[in-house]
């Protein structure tokens, strides 16, 4: 299993063809308290980049981009009534959807765990 | 060495954050600081949500030394002539107006368009008027040009000004404040002169959040002690902008620059209490043709709050509809913290602002119910 990162904050930890999509520590600490996320839905097809999920604090809604192009294979039924859980555990059992890789190819463009430390010092 | 001519449409001015007195004591306790209203000011500390649902139950203070406090006097103190220079500006009625208290007010471009809202006081010299931050500048531009020349305004830009909100408020404060009147006569919209940990303070028991509490005017420089003497309190903790915002929905109080514009007016607004009732008859004041034609025949819209069905908050822009029809759209937006479920206000068709009324918000592209409630959402708690 493999983790990236992108330069809009998600991570994406990779299983054979499938990933599963999250935004990061440093992404929930900025938006604050989460208390709505909305998934998207199972089967889509996505393009890297595409909005396909919305996290809503009390503060704000932030779209989240999904680092790479597929099908939504599933999506975190849980945050339908935890939405805290982006909060409390970002990286693990706060993640949002997972998506079965078109083109692992994608997976070249965005960071590894040292690299997105250091993008998120130099923010 | 180069020369060469730069003519003015090439020099771009630079917009410098303005700093605030308590900026480095923001930074000290942790707060996130963002810009707003020209300044940097705390947003957040510990989390909007832990920071509401604190104020709530105990006690916040709350740094909005942006806003704008202007003192309004003359050579000869305040005359009759001072009064109706005053009066001649704001919808207000001074004749009712008693020393010390604090009364909400607005101000009005010549079509009744709202400018600002603001709250003016009679202190034995003068008036002490606090407006918003990010329009403190235009306003302060309009009231010269209302105001005449012998009617001197000031702005009073060294002063600091904290609000301290919440049920147990009055607890923290009283530990600290001497003053002729005891704090526990201070009922809601009054204000006295105290010394507050030794330095002169203007405190009102007014705010922004629908709970019992002060607003304190303090000199600039002793911001920094006051805000340590009051957050050594155990009742209380400092809070950023964005509970003040989530606090002053919950409250159903209008934000400036989102719930009111020019492109809103006293009575769609539904602010008919800024309008003195005197006024209301004999108007003489910016935008009075208009504000009293609307207090006669109404206006098309009225501004209303809404609940929300489900989680996902319906946010400001947001179209309002009756079944297919638009008829409105919101104008603050979020998910209430004390209620647990999003809640809004928005302008909307007159004929739909009955409470119960269903209607819907788009939010991306979905349609969320919602339904015409009365504000506040929640109950106000002021020591009356």
């Amino acid at each position: 299993m493999t983790r990236y990162f992108s330069e809009d904050h998600e991570w994406i930890e990779v299983e054979g063809d499938l990933g599963t999509v999250g935004i990061t520590d440093y992404a929930q600490g900025q938006l604050g308290d989460i208390t709505f996320v909305e998934v998207p839905a199972e089967g889509a097809s996505v393009s890297k980049g595409d909005s396909v999920s919305v996290v809503d604090s009390v503060k704000a809604a932030s779209d989240v981009y999904t680092p790479v192009s597929g099908t939504i294979a599933a999506v975190n039924e849980a945050l339908a009534d935890q939405p805290e859980l982006v909060n409390t555990e970002a990286e693990t059992g706060g993640w949002l959807f997972r998506v079965t890789l078109s083109d692992a190819a994608e997976l070249g463009t965005l960071m590894d765990e040292a690299a997105y430390k250091s993008y998120v010092d130099s923010l | 060495m180069s020369e060469y001519p730069v003519s003015d449409d090439d020099l771009v001015e630079e917009i410098v954050t303005l700093t605030l007195p308590l900026d480095a004591w923001h930074r000290e306790k942790g707060s996130r600081m963002v810009e707003f209203a020209g300044y940097w000011m705390p947003v957040q500390y510990e989390g909007i949500m832990a920071e509401h649902l604190w104020t709530r139950e105990s006690a916040g203070l709350f740094d909005v030394s942006h806003m704008g406090q202007v003192y309004i006097s003359s050579e000869h103190g305040v005359t009759a002539e001072v009064e109706a220079a005053v009066e001649a500006a704001l919808p207000i009625d001074l004749g009712t107006l008693k020393l010390g208290a604090p009364r909400y007010s607005l101000l009005l471009d010549e079509d009744g368009g709202i400018l600002d809202d603001l709250m003016v006081t009679r202190w034995a010299t003068g008036f002490y008027l606090v407006v918003n931050g990010a329009t403190k500048w235009d306003d302060i531009g309009t009231l010269r040009e209302l105001l005449p020349d012998d009617v001197t305004l000031n702005h009073l830009d060294e002063s600091a000004l904290l609000a301290l909100q919440g049920p147990k408020a009055f607890a923290a404060l009283e530990r600290h404040v001497e003053g002729d009147t005891p704090l526990s006569e201070l009922k809601f919209m009054k204000g006295a002169a105290f010394k507050l940990g030794g330095v002169d303070a203007w405190i009102s028991r007014s705010g922004y959040t629908g709970e019992d509490g002060f607003e304190i005017a303090i000199p600039g420089e002793s911001a920094a002690m006051v805000a340590d003497l009051l957050c050594g309190e155990p009742e209380v903790k400092p809070i950023g902008l964005g509970a003040r915002d989530s606090l002053r929905l919950e409250a159903g109080l209008p934000l400036y620059g989102h719930d009111l514009s020019p492109e809103t007016s006293v009575i769609d607004a539904d602010l008919k209490f800024a309008v003195n009732k005197r006024r209301r008859t004999e108007g003489g004041f910016p935008g009075s043709d208009r504000v009293l034609k609307d207090f006669a025949e109404g206006t098309a819209r009225k501004r209303i709050g809404l609940i929300v069905e489900g989680r996902m908050a319906a946010r400001e822009g947001a179209k309002v509809f009756s079944g297919n029809q638009e008829v409105g759209v919101v104008t603050s937006g979020g998910f209430s913290p004390s209620l647990q479920q999003p809640i809004a206000m928005a302008y909307v068709d007159i004929a739909l602002t009955a409470e119960g009324t269903a209607l819907t918000i788009e939010m991306r592209g979905k349609k969320l119910d919602g339904k015409v409630v009365s504000m506040p959402f929640v109950p106000h708690r002021y020591h009356r």
